[in-house]
């Protein structure tokens, strides 16, 4: 087995019986205990973020997405992101390039909420943190899902 | 969804042990038992409150490459542009937003010089600038989505 046999079969999810890295294990023709070794190691290194269940963020009723995008001073981007990027209800927070003229915004914080009024109270307890320092603001919400296939590693 | 499946939704998003019975360890923290937590999992991916179980995988880390990337269909062309833009298979992920750039779509390729190629084919293929909003910095901890 090597890693990329390992994340291609742990890409579906772990199997749902008692002992599943052993089944991993045996499934690719290696020792019982070799899956959890390089998991850990995975683990520790960051290739894996984390290892537990994922949420369908609609199927818990967390309909209304709001990606907040806004224009930071980028001498305040290292102090405020990490903050912003704190709030329990930011999921995605990145600094991402400035287009101008077209947009000027420099920082995206994805927020969910229940509905559209949840995720605007959000979004201005966002403005309330990043203060004067935030010249600009605009919520872009999804009208629509077109495609989600998950990621796919091919490796 | 009862207590128990709520426990699970927001207590098992990460930290699920390494060991050789992970659910029994899991299920003991929970206040249930290894079978219990099991078929729990099971119906919970059925029903589609969960997308998947097991470990989260960084694309990056594991040599590949994802952006953010947006454009601006024309609306009354907006449905022939989604079919064109889907048809990539490195689009991973595509949402329609309210806004003058009103499609924001994943791109997920296995090297990172896939990206600028990828890019030009689906800007040669609608006739559309693309815009990329490649990561920076990234600032978040960790999504916990409550049940």
């Amino acid at each position: 087995m090597n890693d990329a046999e390992l994340v291609r079969a742990l890409q579906v999810g772990l199997p749902l019986v008692p002992r599943p890295y052993h089944a991993v294990a045996e499934a690719l023709g290696a020792a019982p205990g070799e899956v959890t070794v390089r998991l850990a190691a995975m683990l520790a290194d960051g290739r894996v973020r984390r290892i537990g269940a994922v949420p369908n963020h609609y199927a818990l009723g967390y309909t209304a997405n709001g990606m907040s995008v806004w224009d930071v001073e980028d001498a305040a981007l290292a102090e405020l992101g990490p903050r912003v990027g704190a709030l329990p209800f930011v999921s995605h927070c990145y600094r991402r390039p400035r287009h101008p003229p077209e947009w000027r915004y420099n920082l995206f914080a994805m927020v969910h909420g229940r509905t559209r009024a949840e995720v605007a109270a959000k979004v201005a307890e966002i403005a309330a943190l990043l203060g004067a320092r935030c010249r600009a603001h605009d919520v872009l919400y999804s009208t629509r899902i077109l495609k989600k296939t998950g990621l796919r590693f091919g490796i | 969804m009862d207590e128990l499946d709520r426990a699970i939704v927001n207590g098992l998003q990460g930290g699920f042990p390494l060991c050789e019975r992970p659910y029994a360890e899991a299920a003991a923290r929970l206040g249930t038992d290894e079978a219990t937590l099991i078929a729990r999992l099971r119906a919970l991916l059925a029903d589609g409150t969960l997308t998947r179980f097991g470990p989260l995988f960084d694309a990056v880390a594991l040599g590949g490459a994802f952006t953010l990337c947006a454009l601006a269909a024309p609306p009354d062309d907006f449905e022939r542009i989604t079919a064109i833009v889907n048809a990539f298979p490195e689009v991973a992920h595509n949402y329609e937003r309210a806004h003058r750039l009103n499609m924001w779509f994943v791109l997920a390729t296995e090297k990172p010089e896939g990206i600028a190629d990828a890019i030009r084919r689906i800007e040669a293929a609608t006739g559309l600038a693309v815009l990329e909003f490649p990561k920076l910095d990234e600032y978040f901890v960790e999504l916990r989505l409550t049940a």
